[in-house]
């Protein structure tokens, strides 16, 4: 009997094989390239107030606004960025000003913020934070509460440099 | 018992248990903690909504005839003037949507909102305006029939999916036995009643 080394199917199997290492081997460079930046989301930008002041809680609080802000391509956190925050709550709707704030993130890029509960509105209950500064590409996120009674909410920048 | 006696009794409880199906998510929407935070045109704009929904249920019912004391050309002229009252409510729900926050209804209506449930909400809604546009036309004939009942099938599920995937105002249990009543009602007329319009003579 004679040994068949190279047959179809072992001919495929080293072609397919090739392929994927090709392909596996093209995405390596974009891995290297590190931190993709975070996109804007739909409707993010709905109700956006520029401007919204540096607060030290929005209104009587009881619910935290928190997350962070990185460097895209490095990851490095962004200390001093400036974050604006709004959402439909107890205590007003989305195009009420007193429901809009911002905060800074500290020297590790987290931001947190007290605000007050946020309620569904437009049929999900959600939340509204712009990057808006200048120095990276703006950002608007739309993160929806996995549940309307949770009293904590987040949200994460990864920021293109301009 | 097929008493006149028996007959009443049924068509009272017929009446009963409809009237409870769409006035119990009403009234169970009107307790809702949300609307404590919200303004009368945002809570105008929900029970426009809310109300719409309910009325879904009474209409394959009408136009089958099925209503004791409703049957046959009573039933149709109602089916209707309710065809007539849901556009208002949907246009109503829309428009004081829009006066709330416009950006969200823009977003909605050009198709790039992001919740899901708008979608199926804008499509019910241009189904149920092209429904009740063929309605005006009413030319009656076989084709008539089977594009009615295939738009209404539309409007409904549109509907129901729109309502089930929304957290608000209505009651979710009230909310899913309301929308299963609706889904029920739709497919048994569309489905078991038969169009007694002439199909075109084929040429």
């Amino acid at each position: 009997m004679t040994m068949v080394l190279i047959n179809r199917r072992s001919l495929l199997a080293a072609a397919g094989g090739l392929v994927v290492t090709a392909a596996s081997g093209l995405r390596v460079p974009a891995r290297a390239k590190g931190l993709a930046p975070t996109p804007s989301m739909r409707g993010g930008a709905n109700n956006y107030r520029p401007g919204a002041p540096v607060v030290e809680r929005i209104g009587g609080g009881g619910f935290w606004m928190s997350g962070t802000v990185r460097r895209a391509g490095d990851g490095a956190p962004l200390p001093g960025q400036r974050i604006q925050i709004w959402a439909h709550t107890t205590e007003g709707s989305e195009r009420d000003a007193r429901s809009h704030g911002a905060t800074l993130t500290d020297a590790n890029g987290a931001f947190r913020l007290e605000m007050p509960q946020i309620v569904p509105a437009f049929g999900q209950p959600h939340g509204h934070l712009a990057y808006d500064s200048g120095q990276f590409e703006t950002v608007f996120l739309r993160p929806v509460m996995p549940s309307a009674g949770d009293r904590a909410l987040e949200a994460h920048f990864v920021l293109q440099p301009v | 018992m097929p008493s006149n006696q028996g007959r009443r009794f049924r068509a009272g409880l017929a009446w009963a248990v409809l009237a409870l199906a769409m006035l119990v998510p009403v009234a169970a929407a009107t307790l809702s903690p949300l609307l404590a935070w919200r303004g009368p045109i945002y809570i105008l704009a929900g029970f426009a909504g809310v109300v719409a929904m309910s009325l879904l249920l009474v209409q394959p019912l009408l136009a089958a005839g099925v209503l004791p004391g409703l049957e046959g050309r009573r039933g149709r002229r109602l089916h209707r003037w309710v065809g007539g009252s849901i556009v208002t409510l949907v246009v109503l729900h829309v428009a004081a949507l829009w006066v709330t926050s416009p950006p969200d209804v823009i977003d909605v209506l050009l198709f790039t909102s992001p919740t899901p449930f708008s979608v199926w909400g804008v499509t019910a809604m241009w189904a149920l305006f092209l429904v009740a546009a063929l309605a005006l036309i009413r030319r009656k004939v076989w084709a008539w029939h089977v594009i009615h009942r295939g738009l209404a099938i539309v409007v409904v599920v549109g509907s129901v999916i729109h309502a089930v995937l929304i957290v608000g105002t209505m009651e979710p249990v009230t909310k899913a036995i309301l929308c299963l009543m609706v889904v029920a009602a739709t497919l048994a007329v569309t489905g078991l009643v038969r169009i007694r319009a002439r199909r075109r003579p084929v040429r």
